[in-house]
């Protein structure tokens, strides 16, 4: 177990290496109950997710959601989250552990022009829990307790009820797999917990921690707030400006984002293949054994089980970005050649 | 956890077997194996063909990685190293399965055979891991 923004975590259950394996091959189970949720609900609730986020929240349907970012004025980010529009005027946000107290605060500020009753957010981060079901067979253990949930869409969110326990049921996750988000009152999270293991007891269901989910979420090449995504890092850096829609210049963070798009970033998001070590956060990436100028820095770094090699994401100077191939990454004070890599570097199969 | 009575061990969880011909076996205890968790590299020491490689006693000779974290492994004795175990780099996780024995690191000729009373015996090293777990 380990503190993690104040929540007490398991990083494994047993070995990490085969919850991955779990994942990939028939469904995980990960307790995700200190991810943070904030409301924002009212008449201008749509108006203010538009400004608020990057994403544009106005082509959300009830019971859609997509992924989206909260950009500083810098160009930087604040976080990234997902948003579920659960009716016309109600907008849940689930954001990252570590900054909802500090994105509660900024949504605050930036929603200040709005009207008091028109747009109002809550921090409901204390009367949710949330548990992630993930993997090929996971619509298979969700579907025995609740059948409609099998025809759900890729990023839809609707109420269910699993096992006499209510829940907001999202067809997302951070995994590189299929799979649910559940969205469950912290009284009832016990009890769905140990609902959706029996039900998947014979479709090898096994629970999985953060460990594992930090491999898999590094192997799709799905960024982690505080690695890939700061708040100095460009979205358009980080392999996200997808999620950025400049069709809003009211937007909070446009100009420098707008300006970021026409004029280039610094620099660029790049997979590494390390041959050899593994090569973790914060290491630095060299062009050849004597240079004395780094490329870049490792973001991400791990053994990666399904690849069964030592994976890397760095973030690298853009100009020498183009064309690389071959780097060195400092392990410790040895450079140890990596290999340059397309992304994502797994993905999985349809 | 699993602790072999008839080893000696260190604080920082190397386990030491003494050979017949007064040369020593190291590696890393089942304790130490289950905190590093899944063991994916490891890198030991090189053999350099006609010439001594000296391991110095509390100097990180090994560099075992897991899924979670790097680790340096600490040479419990000063001494030549005589062998490594070639398989090893190929099969870390035979650590994790068997710490005490396919997963054995390194052979030494200990240079000062005294460092051997320094250790600590199996009884000492089971207490130790006890009050560590408190």
């Amino acid at each position: 177990m380990v503190d993690f923004a104040g929540w007490e975590m398991p990083v494994q259950y047993g070995s990490i290496v085969a919850e991955h394996h779990a994942v990939r091959s028939a469904a995980g189970l990960f307790d995700v109950c200190h991810m943070g949720e904030i409301e924002i609900s009212g008449r201008e609730a749509e108006a203010c997710c538009a400004r608020l986020f990057t994403n544009d929240a106005r082509t959300l349907r009830p019971g859609q959601a997509h992924y989206s970012l909260l950009a500083n004025e810098n160009g930087g980010l604040v976080d990234d989250v997902i948003i579920y529009r659960l009716e016309a005027e109600r907008f849940l946000v689930c954001v990252n552990a570590a900054n909802v107290a500090k994105d509660f605060a900024w949504m605050k500020s930036h929603s200040a022009g709005f009207s008091a009753g028109g747009c109002v957010l809550r921090d409901l981060s204390d009367e949710f829990g949330l548990i992630a079901l993930q993997g090929p067979r996971a619509t298979e253990v969700a579907g025995r307790l609740d059948p409609g949930l099998v025809a759900a869409g890729r990023f839809s969110m609707r109420r269910s009820r699993l096992a006499g326990v209510e829940v907001w049921a999202a067809r997302t996750g951070y995994t590189g797999e299929d799979g649910f988000e559940f969205f469950v009152a912290p009284r009832d999270a016990v009890a769905l917990w140990r609902a959706l293991l029996e039900a998947g007891s014979d479709l090898s269901l096994a629970p999985a921690g953060l460990g594992a989910r930090d491999t898999l979420r590094l192997e799709a090449a799905l960024p982690l707030y505080g690695h890939e995504l700061g708040e100095d890092i460009s979205p358009f850096e980080a392999r996200v400006g997808w999620a950025v829609k400049l069709n809003r210049p009211d937007m909070v963070g446009y100009a420098a984002l707008a300006a970021a798009k026409r004029e280039g970033v610094a620099r660029r998001l790049v997979g590494l293949e390390v041959l050899r070590g593994v090569a973790r956060h914060g290491y630095p990436l060299f062009a050849s054994p004597d240079a004395s100028e780094p490329l870049g820095y490792v973001s991400s770094g791990s053994h990666c089980p399904t690849a069964g090699k030592a994976l890397a994401l760095a973030l690298v100077a853009a100009g020498a970005a183009a064309g690389l191939d071959r780097a060195l990454v400092d392990i410790r004070g040895k450079r140890r050649p990596v290999r340059v890599t397309g992304l994502p570097f797994y993905v999985r199969q349809a | 956890m699993e602790v072999l009575e008839e080893l000696l061990y260190t604080k920082e969880h190397e386990w030491v077997r003494k050979e017949s011909d007064g040369s020593v076996v190291i590696g890393v205890s089942d304790y130490a194996q289950e905190q590093l968790g899944d063991i994916v590299y490891v890198e030991l020491p090189e053999m350099a063909e006609g010439e001594d490689v000296k391991i110095d006693r509390d100097e990180p000779f090994a560099v075992i990685e897991s899924v979670k974290a790097a680790s340096d492994v600490y040479s419990p004795l000063s001494g030549k190293l005589a062998e490594i175990n070639d398989e090893l780099p190929n099969t870390p996780a035979v650590i994790n399965e068997d710490c005490y024995g396919d997963g054995w690191l390194v052979r030494l000729e200990p240079s000062n055979p005294d460092e051997l009373d320094e250790l600590m015996s199996a009884d000492d090293y089971y207490e130790f891991v006890e009050s560590l777990s408190v």
